[in-house]
């Protein structure tokens, strides 16, 4: 029976996983030094690194490291007046990177996200449960958040019934009785949810009201979130297929010069999740965890989300009740077709929503612009 | 041949289990205290305030005693409920005749609670019930009894423990199979699995939006940015749905597929199935809320050759897509996740697969159905939605399979049984 692993023992996968086929986007305004904690696992892949902020500033990238980084001037040369669609002073910026990347997978995840000794620990305290129950995975190996990731991405969901056992096809479990066999092939998955250990993502009233609360319960699941449920995605620590939702992952109009900031990811998952649910697609939420090291200022972000915690009382019924028609079998098309039902229905809300319904159509034609060949058209099944 | 308890011993062993009642032991006897005591402690029944209760007789004895046994107050609270003991019902279906061991190792967790015992009517022998307990025990005589002999059809194998649920008057009902322990949690404590569902039942669920930290109201979590405000209130857990470490419930072609599988992942989550999402309630180890869902757990599709283990069955998952369609339509809610339970080894897979392989089949038909259901706005309390399914079965299932037909004549009886015989008909909550 193997040894739990320590932090110093904890090593990366052999051969790395789809090293050629996935890009790591990481946002960032002030510097980079959480990458040495990730040398092991990122090394091996391609990094996007989108600077936010001051152009002029260098952000200095560790040394070993394949990257490519892009600052506002890039962004405005490459996009020219459709870098309006891209937000400034926002890690909503980091949409760019999915756009401009030519990989089929993307990671992202923030800058003060870790793994740290502390994770390890409770990673350890699992595997050893489970080695003295089972005698399996003899490696004892804590498993790296991008190596989950991959293993949810590549292996099917199961939207339309639930699975009580959670995924069904992780190591150990599988359906449950009752389980219609007809559905246990499952469907694509698009995206890769994970969560967080000690600073929980929590909105401002939340972290006001417990400033002191940490999330330290290790919940060993993935599973499928079902078809016609809307959740609020995190970009915190995020995987998805480029290639099958890709223009879906707009982080909107954020941060300078916009009423709103910190539900960038939250708007793109929820039409992230729309439109995988028309096209039969499916996103998992759970594994992995990592480490979120740093909390962010509670006043400043209430100052940034106030406004949606007032509008996503509208937004949550409008995206529960939207319904794509059955020609929008791409993802483009029923982005488009969200970004018309936004502006006739969220403008009264807000005038907001009518520029965010325009820099929509925006992201799509720069999407396509950069994108050509349709990569990311899909024989998307309507339902 | 034994001699017959006397007077004083039945005396001691009444008080035993009315010790809630007790307000005073120090008028009794030395004697008398400390063999009330020893039984007590045998019963499994000494809590807190029942060993302030013999502290306070201020009997030297009973000090030496505690101090010999060193019994000592634990400081980890249990977890806090707001249900009152009396409130409580754990109905257990009896396949088996010996529950000696079951009873014993579910003891800690169970004797607080009154228990509804209901034995399979197919079953020859007589029940082994170990002593200690507040309970009662029905057969197929009281079966007869209560709905007649031709409807007590209804209650055969895994089904006898609806009859039970039909005769309590408790609000809430807890109910295991009879080949299930208490698990242990990954530090190795015992899970107290009554303790676990009731918690789940008496705190809200949120079933119209995802919590990616899973349940809100837990220790240490919350609701995660991005959920709207006005949701947070939550609305009624109605039925909780737990797991199963070891044997897990799978239908017999996986497990005779996957013979050496064992569950032994411990997922520490309770969360609410969404609403319109469809799941399979195992009926393992589940807890309702009587008074708002009892008439929706319907003992109704019994498989043409249905048997004795969980995967010859498939009358839970029926019941529970009906309770969940009607959970969605009243905006009530379900969760499942802990507690985790320990499914002891039994059976065949593959002599189980030989014997029936239908109800496999069936499912490929009935998740369809249950998906397009549609109640109408009309039916606003848990029978007029039964009986709504029920006709949608006949008329779209009825003529597929024999087994439909029966399936929704079942549950139209099971709807009037309740209404005469069940308490009075359950609160609804009109969405």
């Amino acid at each position: 029976m193997a040894e739990p692993a320590t932090a110093t023992q904890a090593a990366a996968p052999a051969v790395p996983q789809l090293k050629d086929e996935l890009d790591i986007v990481i946002p960032t305004i002030r510097n980079l030094d959480f990458l040495e904690m990730w040398r092991p696992f990122f090394q091996p892949y391609h990094l996007i690194i989108v600077q936010d902020g001051d152009p002029s500033k260098t952000i200095k990238v560790p040394d070993g490291f394949d990257y490519e980084l892009y600052n506002r001037n890039d962004i405005n040369r490459i996009l020219g007046p459709k870098a309006s669609c891209i937000s400034f002073k926002d890690s909503a910026c980091r949409c760019f990177g999915y756009m401009v990347s030519k990989k089929k997978y993307i990671f992202t995840i923030d800058d003060d996200c870790f793994h740290d000794a502390a994770l390890w620990n409770v990673y350890c305290d699992f595997i050893y449960f489970h080695l003295t129950k089972v005698a399996k995975d003899p490696s004892g190996k804590a498993i790296n958040a991008l190596e989950q990731h991959i293993k949810n991405l590549l292996s099917p969901s199961t939207p339309f019934f639930f699975n009580t056992l959670y995924d069904p096809f992780r190591d150990g479990a599988d359906f449950v009785r009752g389980y219609p066999f007809s559905l246990r092939e499952g469907v694509p998955t698009a995206v890769s949810h994970g969560l967080w250990l000690n600073i929980p993502d929590y909105d401002a009233p939340t972290q006001l009201v417990k400033p002191l609360e940490r999330n330290t319960r290790f919940v060993d699941a993935v599973l499928t979130i079902p078809k016609g449920t809307l959740f609020p995605m995190c970009g915190m620590n995020l995987a998805f297929d480029r290639e099958l939702i890709g223009p879906a992952m707009y982080f909107g109009l954020m941060g300078d010069g916009q009423p709103i900031g910190r539900y960038d990811d939250m708007w793109a998952g929820w039409c992230t999740k729309v439109i995988c649910d028309h096209l039969g697609l499916g996103v998992k939420t759970g594994l992995p965890y990592i480490y979120h090291s740093k909390a962010s200022n509670p006043f400043v972000n209430l100052r940034k989300e106030y406004k949606g915690i007032f509008w996503q009382e509208e937004i949550i019924p409008f995206f529960q009740q939207t319904v794509l028609p059955k020609d929008c079998t791409t993802v483009q098309k029923c982005y488009i077709e969200l970004a018309k039902q936004v502006k006739e229905k969220l403008s009264k809300v807000d005038p907001y929503f009518d520029k965010l319904a325009e820099a929509m159509v925006t992201w799509i034609e720069a999407w396509d612009e950069l994108n050509p060949t349709g990569s990311s058209v899909i024989n998307g099944k309507a339902k | 041949m034994r001699t017959s308890p006397s007077l004083l011993s039945l005396t001691i062993d009444s008080a035993v289990l009315n010790l809630s009642n007790i307000a005073d032991l120090s008028p009794l006897p030395d004697h008398i205290v400390i063999d009330l005591f020893l039984r007590t402690l045998r019963a499994g029944k000494l809590t807190e305030k029942v060993l302030k209760l013999f502290i306070d007789t201020g009997k030297d004895e009973v000090f030496s005693l505690i101090q010999a046994l060193n019994i000592q107050v634990t400081l980890t609270p249990v977890l806090p409920t707001t249900i009152k003991d009396d409130e409580v019902d754990i109905v257990i279906g009896a396949l088996r005749s010996d529950l000696t061991t079951f009873m014993n190792e579910w003891r800690p967790m169970f004797s607080r609670f009154h228990l509804i015992i209901v034995k399979d009517p197919d079953l020859k022998e007589e029940l082994k019930i170990p002593e200690g307990f507040n309970l009662d025990v029905y057969g197929k005589p009281d079966m007869d009894q209560v709905v007649g002999s031709s409807t007590s059809i209804l209650f055969s194998g895994y089904s006898c423990r609806y009859f039970g649920y039909l005769v309590s008057r408790k609000k809430y009902i807890i109910s295991v199979d009879d080949d299930c322990l208490p698990a242990q949690d990954p530090k190795g404590f015992l899970v107290d699995a009554v303790a676990q569902h009731i918690s789940n039942l008496t705190n809200p669920a949120t079933p119209f939006f995802f919590n990616t930290l899973y349940d809100p109201y837990a220790e240490g979590a919350d609701f995660v940015r991005g959920y709207p405000f006005s949701l947070r209130g939550g609305v009624k857990c109605a039925l909780s749905c737990g797991l199963w470490l070891n044997l897990a419930d799978h239908d017999a072609p996986t497990q005779a597929l996957k013979a050496r599988q064992r569950n032994s992942r411990y997922v520490d989550a309770v969360m609410t199935v969404p609403a319109r999402s469809l799941v399979p309630i195992s009926g393992i180890n589940i807890a309702f809320e009587r008074e708002a869902v009892g008439p929706a757990l319907v003992p109704a599709l019994k498989l043409a050759g249905e048997g004795k283990c969980r995967w010859e069955t498939m009358e839970d998952i029926w019941s529970g897509l009906c309770v969940k369609v009607v959970c969605d339509h009243l905006g009530l809610g379900v969760k499942t996740g802990l507690p985790y339970i320990w499914r002891t080894d039994r059976g065949d897979p593959i002599a189980s697969l030989k014997k029936e392989w239908e109800g496999v089949k069936l499912m490929e038909e009935v998740i369809p159905f249950f998906q397009s259901v549609r109640l109408p706005r009309e039916a606003t309390t848990v029978e007029e939605c039964i009986v709504e399914v029920a006709n949608s079965v006949k008329e779209r299932l009825g003529s597929m399979d024999p087994v439909f037909a029966r399936a929704a004549k079942a549950m139209l009886d099971w709807v009037k049984l309740w209404q005469s015989v069940g308490s009075s008909s359950s609160r609804s909550s009109a969405v």
